[in-house]
């Protein structure tokens, strides 16, 4: 089995959906000859030709806008948006027209598209290439919301977004990009939507996580291993709808949990799982639930690693967590 | 009046406005096809009145017409072919109409039952057929464009046939959506006709408050392709246009802006009251210009009208409407589990749980409402 990164494995999953399904369309900023910024889209504009793979003009709304319109026409569009930092311009046409389309409609359109971005810090970005803006978009009804963290998920889950009848918003965690490798299969294979995955299994602490995060929340885990504390480690994969059984059972034999994102704190994604959990299984709960996640501010430029959760401040709160 | 007389030195009209026709225009349609026409337009006329009566009665919540801008609606959608896509703003339902939308599914979507094609999910007038390629209308302004533009990317990526036509107000041309979707057209050439139908008002704002421009039409041109501006109540006007643009977009000619040069005749909307910020003078100039009026002028003159025609085609449509409603107003609303469906293909846990949450609230709120 050969070995890739996440940017190879997600650029083989288009071109196998590519192959496979010639309504699939690849569009966005320089994702045409040049591949991508990232080089995600690198070799598809030579293989399908421009038709099917094409750089269009440096506007978001555009993008999101037309790519709506050739769903709704039939195609299977997977528009690029360069950083999700960018994707605001686009903001309207996500939440107000791509999400309600079919509801609105009564049932007779759909707009199955995969809108891609990379997102997260740690890359030295500032405020504008490091944004985790992802719970604008889980709060919106009608989309899915889609984070993998490994070069096969991230090829597995991208085909099922491509396939899925469904508007996926698939955040890329760029960080990770190059970083994290593994074992890819050849062709096509499905990790199917709104399942996530138990990385590590321990009974004394459950530990959420998902993207960049989740590597970081794997390295805190083993370390704590070692200090003799055993924890699960969920990797969401699909943040909408999210994979409400695997966290129960989780949190039903752990009684503690610690959700782990870079995103704000305040109504970010970590608030609905702790909201949940707390509807879902309080009498379990040994402890409160806690979030180690981004502050509340801008996203910073040179002191990105004070922001960004990491193994010390996961570790504290999981000790924490077990001492309360 | 600087800015009307650049509209009349440019301005495409077939029908002058005592309905004599420029027999170098005419797109010489079928007596049948003219007659079609006039029906439709007279029929969209009523049924504005009505549901505005309707909805002074409390019988509907909302309405918007198009009551001034009929030609522009159908003399345009008519001028499509049956693959074609209609993008339709909230003014549009002439143009369905034309296309095979009947007056029961307008009056259903208007009461939102349990017949509506969108099942009761939005405000009045807010229609959608996929059957009839006619895409889903939203509030929002503008942002309808750049659906069109990509409707017609694909159809050119596709080698199909086919076009969109897409509806919007002068409004509509300040919104973002607008501009980068005219840039978008422009540089993929794609086959898209655009129709603004400048009316003169978004709400209360005057079309000089929108544009410093002598004109729509001629934003096309920084766009790169072509713009014409026609006379919005010249039904035949509009018709020879359009199909016209088509016909370029067809053969590879790319996208063509249309501003249709009109006049809203009513207000915004059953929430407007126009009155507090336009003069009845201005109301009573445009009047004078009814594209109903031109329209069946020009069908006399042809000998194919006379007023014993247009009275009992009323009655007829009256007598129509009225059955319709009658019908249409009995049909229950749609059942409560229906909030859940279509959010996702298929219902997600947590969908499932609050659809079963509302059911049995439903329950209990019946208990505690007889417990009163």
């Amino acid at each position: 089995m050969p070995e890739m990164n996440m940017i190879q494995a997600i650029n083989d999953a288009l071109r196998v959906e590519m192959e496979r399904d010639d309504r699939v369309i690849v569009m966005g900023e320089d994702i045409g000859k040049f591949g991508g910024v990232f080089r995600a889209t690198q070799g598809l504009y030579q293989q399908f030709g421009e038709d099917r793979v094409f750089d269009t003009p440096l506007a978001e709304a555009g993008i999101i806008g037309t790519a709506i319109g050739m769903a709704l026409y039939g195609l299977r569009p997977v528009p690029e948006i360069q950083f999700a930092d960018y994707i605001y311009p686009a903001f309207d046409q996500i939440v107000n027209e791509l999400s309600k389309y079919r509801y609105r409609s009564g049932g007779q359109y759909s707009c199955p598209l995969t809108i891609r971005t990379p997102y997260g810090g740690g890359v030295k970005g500032g405020h504008y290439h490091s944004q985790s803006p992802e719970a604008y978009f889980i709060h919106t009804p009608g989309l899915k919301v889609v984070v993998p963290s490994s070069p096969y998920d991230a090829k597995g889950l991208l085909i099922s977004a491509i396939r899925d009848e469904d508007p996926v918003l698939f955040f890329e965690p760029k960080r990770i990009y190059r970083a994290v490798k593994g074992e890819v299969p050849k062709g096509e294979y499905l990790v199917p939507l709104e399942r996530a995955t138990l990385v590590r299994e321990g009974d004394q602490c459950t530990v959420i996580a998902y993207g960049a995060m989740l590597h970081m929340a794997r390295e805190t885990v083993d370390l704590a291993t070692k200090k003799g504390i055993r924890c699960d480690l969920i990797d969401l994969r699909t943040l909408l709808p999210f994979d409400i059984d695997t966290i129960l059972q989780s949190v039903q034999k752990t009684g503690r949990v610690v959700i782990v994102h870079e995103a704000p704190r305040t109504c970010g994604f970590g608030a609905e799982l702790a909201a949940t959990i707390g509807e879902k299984a309080l009498l379990y709960l040994e402890a409160p639930v806690l979030r180690i996640t981004g502050f509340d501010t801008p996203f910073p430029y040179t002191l990105e690693h004070d922001y960004l959760p990491d193994a010390p401040r996961v570790l504290a709160g999981i000790e924490k967590t077990l001492n309360f | 009046m600087k800015a009307a007389v650049a509209v009349e030195d440019k301005i495409v009209r077939v029908l002058g406005e005592g309905g004599e026709v420029d027999a170098s225009k005419d797109p010489r349609l079928s007596d049948r096809d003219l007659l079609t026409l006039y029906r439709a337009m007279l029929l969209n006329r009523m049924v504005d009145e009505r549901m505005f009566r309707l909805q002074r009665q409390g019988r509907i919540a909302f309405y918007i017409g198009a009551t001034g801008e009929e030609a522009a609606i159908i003399g345009a959608a008519f001028a499509m072919g049956e693959k074609d896509w209609v993008v339709p703003c909230y003014r549009e339902f002439g143009a369905a109409y034309v296309r095979g939308f009947t007056l029961r599914d307008f009056f259903c979507q208007i009461f939102g039952n349990a017949q509506d094609l969108t099942k009761g999910r939005q405000m009045p007038v807010h229609i959608a057929s996929s059957r009839l390629h006619v895409l889903s209308v939203s509030s929002p302004v503008g942002t309808q464009i750049p659906h069109a533009v990509g409707l017609a990317i694909a159809a050119k990526i596709r080698k199909a046939k086919e076009a969109a036509l897409v509806f919007f107000g002068d409004g509509a041309t300040s919104e973002g959506d607008f501009h980068v979707s005219m840039n978008f057209a422009g540089v993929f050439r794609a086959p898209c006709v655009f129709l603004c139908r400048n009316n003169q008002w978004a709400i209360s704002v005057p079309r000089e408050r929108q544009t410093a421009a002598p004109s729509i039409e001629i934003k096309a041109k920084a766009y790169g392709f072509e713009g014409v501006l026609v006379d919005g109540n010249d039904v035949l006007a509009i018709y020879a246009t359009t199909k016209k643009a088509f016909e370029k977009a067809r053969s590879g000619g790319g996208p063509t802006l249309i501003e249709a040069f009109t006049y809203r005749l009513g207000p915004h909307s059953t929430s407007d009251d126009p009155h507090a910020y336009r003069g009845e003078d201005e109301v009573e100039l445009w009047k004078k210009k009814d594209p109903l009026i031109r329209f069946r002028e020009y069908l006399e003159k042809r000998k194919l009208w006379h007023q014993d025609r247009e009275t009992k085609l009323m009655q007829d449509l009256n007598e129509e409407i009225l059955s319709t409603l009658k019908e249409v107003e009995q049909i229950p609303p749609p059942p409560p589990e229906s909030i859940f469906e279509d959010v996702y293909a298929v219902m997600p846990w947590h969908l499932r749980e609050q659809r079963d949450q509302l059911l049995r609230w439903l329950e209990e709120r019946k208990k505690i409402t007889e417990s009163y």
